[in-house]
């Protein structure tokens, strides 16, 4: 019974946290789409083009912070058998594959007008590919054993290997010559983006975050679910 | 109004990007909702199940495992 | 309770080395493939000829001012690290970034008279964003710190 003892404290807490998160995805996604749209400026070099960095650059944070959130939640697994830890890193990996995808996507789709092409093998692309194939593999790896969880456990065991590519990831641009240019936002002597282009990025960023939050706890509470249909059938069968 | 829609001449990569993204967080916001949904309509119906079953094996009483979950 | 103790703090004990292991391996192997990591190559590489000869490489830095002059379908400018200079030969469709004083990184070879050919020219831009009424103003108070000095300066040359 301990195994589903936390998860009735969990379902109240989400279902209290669910209709702010859902009222903040809405505001600040749809706020923020109308002024990175139309009410910000576009860039003295990439005019327009730089409104791509609205959704590519909150999607790259995104899919490194859920990858991240992922890795937590499975050393946690790993560790202390926390029944809720395995749902989470499980609810955490397509939402963040998502992010991930639409980091690479929208990056091409601005990289092709203002780099000159669609996708090159530097550091900080490559790296974020990878990203995107550690979700895939993660995701494939749970459900590649009979037993669910020793694939539960083969997938955290996953998780955590590839978190060194979270760290590869961001200082990629600062360790090797890239075309991908540094960071501008969270750096040393403050961002290098004017506040008018700032605040848009910031809300659609709360707005992913908000997304993301929304989207993790009505997985986690389908987790339970199923976790609870599974046990309501072994019952059934041995009781 | 034609130049917003124009994005400077990249409306071909603006507006596409714009599109994917909704599209791609509306259908993983669509497929995790009704996702939960069906489940929760399939537990439902197992506890009601193994409920009543119990109920027709012990007699009206001792409520079960399934209960506390 | 000692014992379920125990072994948790084992397991925590395992994840831990298992990572720092991990991590020194990577550490380990991305420090032996540095140079093969290596998206391109600056001016003052190829002068001091870390480039084989006939070996088609990217050459990366920023177009020289004043240096870009077109004739016909052929583009010729220098390409620069403010440190060496590089003469650069192009003919195709230049990326819409690519002008005067931007990052670029051109993929190519170079010929018998140090001219780099280049087969294919993307534009690299740096990390600054701003609207254009404020690039103006920054540029008239004197204050411009842009693409100039910091597409260069974080490239420098590492070895």
């Amino acid at each position: 019974m301990h195994r589903f003892a936390n998860p009735t404290r969990f379902l109240r807490l989400a279902d209290a946290i669910l209709p702010w998160s859902i009222a903040a995805t809405v505001l600040a996604l749809g706020s923020g789409l109308v002024w990175a749209l139309a009410f910000s400026p576009a860039d003295y070099q990439q005019g327009d083009t730089v409104r791509i960095m609205y959704l590519h650059v909150p999607a790259a944070w995104m899919g490194l912070f859920a990858y991240t959130a992922m890795a937590v939640a499975s050393a946690v697994a790993l560790i202390w058998k926390h029944p809720l830890a395995d749902l989470a890193a499980k609810a955490s990996a397509p939402v963040g594959a998502c992010f991930t995808f639409l980091c690479l996507v929208t990056g091409s789709l601005w990289g092709k007008p203002m780099w000159g092409t669609w996708w090159v093998w530097d550091a900080r692309l490559t790296s974020m590919l990878i990203l995107l194939f550690l979700y895939l593999g993660y995701m494939a790896l749970q459900g590649a054993f009979d037993d669910p969880q020793r694939g539960q456990k083969a997938a955290a065991v996953l998780a955590l290997v590839g978190f060194v590519n979270v760290p590869i990831i961001k200082f990629s641009v600062d360790w090797w010559n890239t075309l991908h240019q540094p960071a501008s936002v969270v750096k040393m002597g403050g961002p290098a983006i004017d506040p008018a282009m700032l605040v848009p990025l910031l809300v659609m960023t709360v707005g992913f975050k908000a997304y993301y939050v929304t989207l993790l706890l009505l997985r986690i509470k389908a987790e339970v679910a199923d976790a609870k249909i599974r046990s309501l059938r072994l019952t059934e069968i041995h009781g | 109004m034609s130049g917003f829609l124009s994005m400077g001449g990249y409306a071909g990569y603006v507006w596409p990007a714009y599109a994917l993204t909704l599209v791609v967080l509306g259908a993983l916001c669509v497929a995790t909702v009704s996702s939960l949904r069906r489940k929760q309509k399939m537990l439902d119906l197992l506890q009601s199940s193994v409920r009543s079953a119990r109920r027709r094996r012990d007699g009206n009483q001792t409520p079960g495992a399934g209960e506390t979950a | 309770m000692s014992r379920a103790a125990t072994r948790k703090k084992r397991r925590l004990y395992m994840v831990v080395a298992g990572l720092l292991l991990l991590g020194t391996a990577t550490a380990l192997v991305l420090t032996a493939f540095q140079d093969n990591l290596v998206f391109f190559y600056s001016p003052t590489d190829v002068q001091a000829k870390k480039v084989g000869e006939d070996r088609r490489f990217r050459l990366g830095g920023l177009v020289k001012d004043g240096s870009v002059v077109k004739t016909g379908s052929e583009v010729r400018f220098t390409v620069t690290d403010m440190n060496a200079d590089l003469p650069v030969s192009y003919s195709g469709i230049l990326p819409d970034l690519f002008r005067e004083g931007q990052g670029v990184v051109a993929e190519g070879k170079l010929d018998r008279s140090g001219v780099f050919i280049a087969k294919e020219v993307l534009a690299k831009h740096d990390e600054n964003y701003m609207p254009p009424e404020v690039a103006e103003a920054l540029k008239k108070s004197g204050q411009w710190t842009g693409a100039q000095t910091d597409a260069a300066s974080h490239k420098a040359p590492q070895n």
